[in-house]
């Protein structure tokens, strides 16, 4: 049987982030996958070793619109690192609050999407008015919906009014009870099952192999999580599973994240039950950074997010590389979409929740004096790491 | 041809009632399920908006395609969907009919999906070609069941292969809904359909997800406006088939034009009901559906008629 090449992408319905993935299929039944990305590259690193610490973190925050807080998070972690600044408990608080809110919208967002992708308009459009309440938290808060600009080195830039509280718990009511609904709806439809079970399955070898985290990784049982395994802000002070299940399925991918949703709901719960009760500054002020490297870890709705930071005691970072989780989870296609019905393979392809813009960071550029193969990428990563450390040690 | 034949196919059952209805119908569709997922939905003429404004556009043809076969498939595919609404109509609404004309029927159904087949497939878009195998796999799963229970009728009306006896069959003994073999045949008829219309959850061919629109994807311009235009006569004729085959009929006095649209409705709303509740299925998950579970439940339901329950 000859082999046919689908292409999904740069522009295609399915994503709808600029990403190419080659499908080759015999007949129906995908034989192999290949993946490129760097169609949304858009310099974040570079423009942010322009900026000052504070800054950077307002850029970052634009580097993904729907994860848009998991960066300034990390971003913020790697900083404080640099000189371990503490930061003050009610900030912690209110850092967790709005880390697993941003969980909440980023997982219905993808429940939607996901609908969306099995041809389920209705769960589409449900999915989404559900998360409606979420935003609204987020203005009550913040007094954005989207990009809320609340992290700052050393704590947090907006307080959490303690007269909004009442409000808030009530739309968290609203958002509990249809959230129950939609997991029973999950739980009951033999359709819905009979299309997600058993498909796009990423073995629990698999998921070690490709270094698979977040959901992805724990829909195949393993069990990481970095609010677990490196406890940072509240996460030491809550009381929360971490949600893992076995099968590694597209149906698993969706109840962990379903359950997600729900112990996010009770982290919140009990952020706000303290907010009532700790009082106290919501920022450190941090005048300097003195000369250093930190790390900053985040668990995002995707997955664990990496922020590296380089100060060289100036007001602006040296260098910042940024790992986000889709660039891990993508490669785990090859594993998951091999031998498998195309219908199948292209709902596998969305089931990691793949997040380009916060993927990508390096592109290749083909044209103008020679064209670059990917081994020049190397090379020129090493060149770099190389004027870095010129400029650090001054040789 | 007569003139009255020519009023047939042209006017009313045929080309512009069909048409015409088929549109308004297609508004119902879109604003039903803009209520089922909380949004406003189009106003009631966007269809006909939709459909001129593509008359008025470029067609683009792609260079390396079967440009005859690309422009002729939508066109063949209409004049075949006309003559299945003036073919049903003329039966429904005047009880003419000739023999045999059930299996005509059949064939000018069959009509639609292959060219939907050689459309898809004249262009050599990867997607399309994907597209077009999908249709025809669909076909072949939903054509055994969907023939089967079209000889429920036939038999209970004394094995009669004519529209207008299998109506006046039920206008003397009561509609073949009313028994257990009817409702079963009903029942199966009514997912056939969904299959035939290319609606969720057997929307396979043209999964906008995975391969955008498929055999429809390179339409641009008055093909696409008349393929569009297909798929909404669909939602008129195929109502009106099982109304005919199953429902009783029309009839002209009384409560009956009333009785009659109720019907039509419920018919359609139970439609738009499947399709808004439903993931669109694999292909392989059809095709089970259809041979293993739809198969023998119309198989059972014409042996049913035959012993004449």
């Amino acid at each position: 049987m000859s082999t046919n090449q689908i292409p999904v992408g740069p522009f295609h319905p399915l994503l709808e982030e600029a990403e190419y993935f080659n499908i080759k299929v015999e007949g129906e039944t995908v034989v192999d996958i290949e993946m490129d990305i760097g169609w949304m590259h858009r310099g974040h690193e570079f423009i942010s070793e322009q900026k000052t610490f504070t800054q950077s973190i307002f850029l970052v925050e634009r580097i993904c619109g729907i994860c848009s807080t998991s960066h300034p998070i990390a971003c913020v972690h790697a900083v404080e690192d640099i000189d371990n600044i503490d930061i003050p408990l009610r900030a912690r608080y209110i850092r967790t609050l709005i880390g697993e809110l941003e969980r909440i919208h980023s997982h219905l967002l993808w429940l939607g999407l996901a609908g969306h992708f099995i041809g389920y308009d209705t769960l589409w459009m449900w999915a989404w008015k559900y998360r409606e309440p979420v935003l609204q938290m987020f203005e009550i808060i913040s007094g954005n919906r989207n990009h809320y600009g609340m992290m700052r080195v050393g704590g947090v830039a907006r307080d959490v009014d303690p007269d909004a509280l009442p409000a808030l718990l009530k739309i968290l009511d609203e958002i509990d009870a249809k959230m129950e609904m939609i997991a029973k709806a999950a739980n009951d439809d033999p359709v819905l099952k009979s299309r997600l079970k058993g498909v796009g399955v990423l073995s629990h070898r698999d998921a070690i192999d490709y270094c698979a985290v977040g959901p992805t990784a724990r829909a195949s049982g393993v069990k990481t999580d970095v609010r677990k395994d490196e406890p940072t802000d509240a996460y030491d002070l809550v009381d929360f599973e971490v949600i893992v299940t076995q099968a590694g399925d597209v149906y698993d991918k969706t109840v962990v994240r379903l359950l997600e949703i729900m112990e996010s709901s009770k982290i919140i719960r009990q952020c706000l039950e303290k907010l009532r009760s700790v009082s106290g500054p919501i920022v450190n002020n941090v005048k300097e950074i003195s000369p250093g490297e930190g790390i900053g870890r985040y668990e995002a709705p995707r997955g664990e997010v990496f922020h590296y930071m380089r100060s060289d005691g100036s007001n602006r970072p040296i260098r910042h590389k940024v790992r986000a989780p889709s660039f891990v989870n993508i490669p785990t296609f090859t594993a998951s979409c091999k031998g498998i019905p195309l219908a199948d393979a292209l709902i596998t392809l969305a089931s990691v929740d793949p997040c380009y813009c916060c993927t990508e960071r390096a592109i290749r550029v083909v044209g103008h004096a020679e064209q670059a193969e990917s081994i020049d990428l190397l090379r020129l990563s090493r060149e770099k790491t190389e004027r870095i450390r010129r400029t650090i040690h001054g040789a | 041809m007569s003139l009255l034949t020519l009023f047939y196919l042209l006017i009313f059952p045929g080309l512009l009632f069909t048409a015409v209805l088929g549109l308004s119908v297609g508004w119902v569709d879109r604003k039903l399920s803009a209520r089922f997922q909380f949004r406003v939905g189009p106003p009631f003429f966007q269809n006909f908006y939709d459909f001129i404004k593509l008359l008025g556009k470029e067609t683009l043809i792609v260079r390396d395609s079967v440009q005859s076969l690309f422009i002729a498939a939508p066109l063949i595919a209409f004049a075949a969907l006309v003559c299945i609404s003036a073919l049903i109509g003329v039966a429904l609404f005047f009880g003419a009919s000739f023999i045999g004309d059930l299996y005509v029927l059949m064939y000018l159904l069959m009509v639609y999906s292959v060219m939907v087949i050689l459309g898809g497939s004249a262009t050599g878009n990867v997607y399309s070609s994907i597209g077009a195998g999908r249709e025809m796999k669909l076909l072949l799963a939903d054509e055994l069941a969907f023939i089967l229970v079209c000889l429920v009728p036939i038999v209970k009306a004394g094995y009669e292969i004519r529209l207008s006896e299998i109506l006046s069959a039920q206008q003397l003994g009561g509609a073949f809904i009313a028994s257990p073999s009817g409702i079963l045949a009903f029942l199966i008829a009514l997912i056939c359909i969904q299959a035939k219309m290319a609606l969720p959850p057997f929307n396979i061919p043209e999964a906008e997800t995975e391969i955008v629109e498929g055999p429809f994807m390179e339409y641009s311009g008055p093909p696409l406006a008349f393929w569009k235009l297909n798929h909404f006569m669909m939602y008129v004729f195929y109502p009106f088939l099982l109304i005919l085959l199953f429902l009783g009929g029309f009839s002209a006095g009384g409560w009956g034009v009333l009785w009659f649209i109720l019907k039509y409705l419920l018919i359609v709303v139970v439609m738009i009901i499947i399709k808004n509740t439903n993931p669109r299925v694999r292909i392989d998950t059809a095709l089970h559906f259809f041979w293993n579970i739809a198969f023998p439940v119309s198989l059972v339901a014409l042996i049913l008629a035959v012993l004449g329950v």
